[in-house]
């Protein structure tokens, strides 16, 4: 006759490498976790001390206040951020006021309107868009948005802020389309019901009921979003020029810090001059803009939600 | 109000449903009359929640859902091209199953209705929101919190809110269905009080799982069955002297 299942199960529990694999794996497991924070960490520390060097040579409130970037002049170099982030804000504005509108748009639409059928299409489409490589976009600001750009408005130069800031504004359409359907999604249907049977429009439920239920959820999709075009590299670099100036003009070529950074890392600055340690400021007050910009976010979709 | 003063609500002629291929309204007959309590009682799946939301049309939400056969809500088929589903919903309140009121202040929850449809003076809406409140026997527990969360109230508490959002609209008739099946005992006794007081203005119809509760509250009673009216009469007939062996076995607990 056979053992008993409680026997068989008693005699595998005595078995030895099963205690020391439970052992283990949590270990394992916390050393991987550990890798990526320590990354982090890392990257933020290297930031800082480089950041800290470049205040050395570089009084602080001339970098935070100045008003003229001029690395690279021979007599005197100047470096004043202020118009390397009003060339980033250019950009970010344009951008949101495409995406705002479009995404939100889409995300009713694809909540409120959209059958099964045509959201399992649509969304997924939506989300190709998301996977689009940021150089192609920046190609396809460069040589198609600028020239149709130019030939209805002739004074937009070949570098300009409006064209990187309507394709940005497409790159994150999908996201706030996406993370704002999220939220509307999960507004109950009952809630809907109740208001159709109120003699609500399909409309009338949508803009009073759905958006104000998810309207945490889309404020800090815009948020991330926004800070998602602070961020972008690629784009601008390619098509917004590198001018940095202070100036409200849109048409003509602008620097933004990203594309700073990248204009100085290909180019040959040698390590330990003032303009190597220049990007690492940049840098760290590109990551002040966007920490702030997700802290905001998570903020914001905490102290707006609606209970339901 | 003598009996034969009375005006139909509602008259259903031939009314069939189906869901995709499940026939789930057979040849229904009804005529729901003004200022009573109709209760529809019935087990599980027997229909009479479709039948309920059939007569808002919030039944059509399904997306499979066809229909033949008419209701005829005042005289006008609700069915026709040219009724407006907006219209009906708008003289048809529905209280639902499980409390929805939107999440906005339980000011804005009772003021939605009258907002939409175009009433915007302050003073008015007060005065709708204090009247529907008071209407809702929830006024005096609500009073000094209109600005609050309506999901921060109890359950029993948001379900008459919701009864107070649909009353804001002065509607003809509300549709209840199993408006205290999600509630405590003492609630769902504050709800039927409230049907009771407000059969003056309106006309009631209420699905109900619970006999006893279509015996307290209601004056006339149907008894569905897979799909079909089995007995329709006033509710003391129903419960003392049915004519159909099913109804009897239904009430007295023998299935259901």
């Amino acid at each position: 006759m056979r053992p008993s299942v409680q026997e068989m199960i008693a005699q595998s529990n005595g078995k030895k490498n099963k205690k020391v694999i439970e052992k283990i794996i949590p270990i394992i497991l916390f050393l991987i976790a550990s890798v990526s924070v320590l990354t982090s960490i890392g990257i933020v520390l290297t930031l800082i001390v480089e950041t800290v060097t470049f205040f050395t040579r570089v009084p602080f409130f001339d970098f935070i206040f100045g008003t003229t970037w001029l690395p690279f002049s021979n007599k005197e170099a100047q470096f004043g951020i202020l118009p390397l982030i009003v060339g980033t804000l250019k950009v970010t504005l344009i951008a949101v006021i495409v995406a705002v509108p479009i995404g939100i748009s889409a995300a009713i639409y694809l909540s409120e309107y959209a059958s099964e059928n045509v959201r399992r299409i649509l969304k997924p489409v939506l989300e190709v868009l998301a996977g689009v490589p940021t150089i192609v976009y920046g190609f396809f600001a460069l040589t198609f948005v600028t020239p149709v750009l130019q030939a209805v408005f002739p004074e937009i130069k070949i570098f300009n802020a409006i064209s990187p800031g309507i394709v940005v504004g497409i790159m994150i359409i999908p996201m706030i389309a996406s993370l704002s359907e999220d939220a509307m999604s999960s507004v109950p249907k009952s809630i809907r019901e109740g208001a159709l049977a109120m003699g609500s429009t399909k409309f009338e439920v949508a803009w009073k009921i759905t958006v104000p239920a998810a309207l945490s959820g889309i404020i800090a999709s815009v948020v991330l979003a926004v800070s998602r075009a602070i961020g972008e590299t690629m784009i601008v670099s390619l098509a917004a020029g590198s001018t940095p100036r202070l100036d409200g003009d849109f048409t003509g070529s602008i620097q933004t810090m990203t594309a700073y950074i990248v204009q100085v890392s290909k180019g040959d600055a040698g390590y330990g001059t003032t303009i190597y340690y220049s990007i690492y400021a940049v840098g760290f007050t590109l990551f002040v803009f966007t920490m702030v910009m997700n802290i905001l976010a998570g903020y914001v979709s905490k102290r707006f939600r609606e209970e339901y | 109000m003598t009996e034969s003063a009375k005006k139909a609500v509602y008259e259903t002629k031939q009314l069939n449903l189906w869901y995709g291929s499940n026939h789930a309204l057979k040849n229904i007959d009804l005529e729901i009359m003004e200022n009573e309590v109709t209760a529809i009682i019935g087990p599980s799946g027997c229909g009479k929640s479709t039948y309920i939301k059939t007569l808002n049309r919030m039944v059509e939400l399904v997306p499979s859902v066809k229909t033949s056969g008419e209701i005829l809500y005042r005289g006008r088929n609700i069915f026709n091209h040219d009724y407006g589903v907006e219209e009906l919903r708008t003289r048809v309140g529905m209280v639902f199953q499980k409390p929805n009121p939107f999440p906005k202040s339980i000011y804005d929850n009772i003021a939605y209705g009258p907002r939409i449809h175009g009433i915007k003076n302050k003073k008015i809406l007060d005065e709708i929101v204090e009247k529907s409140l008071r209407g809702a026997a929830i006024w005096d527990e609500v009073k000094d919190r209109l600005n609050e969360n309506a999901y921060s109230i109890s359950g029993g508490q948001q379900q008459r809110i919701c009864i107070a959002r649909a009353l804001a609209i002065e509607p003809d008739v509300i549709l209840m269905d199993e408006p205290t099946s999600a509630l405590d005992p003492i609630s769902t006794l504050k709800v039927e009080e409230l049907v009771q007081e407000l059969k003056k203005d309106y006309s009631i119809i209420i699905v109900t799982h619970n006999m006893q509760q279509a015996a307290r509250i209601s004056d006339k009673t149907a008894f569905f069955l897979n799909g079909e009216v089995v007995e329709y009469d006033h509710t003391d007939t129903i419960f003392s002297n049915p004519s159909d062996k099913r109804t009897e076995d239904y009430i007295s607990g023998r299935f259901g």
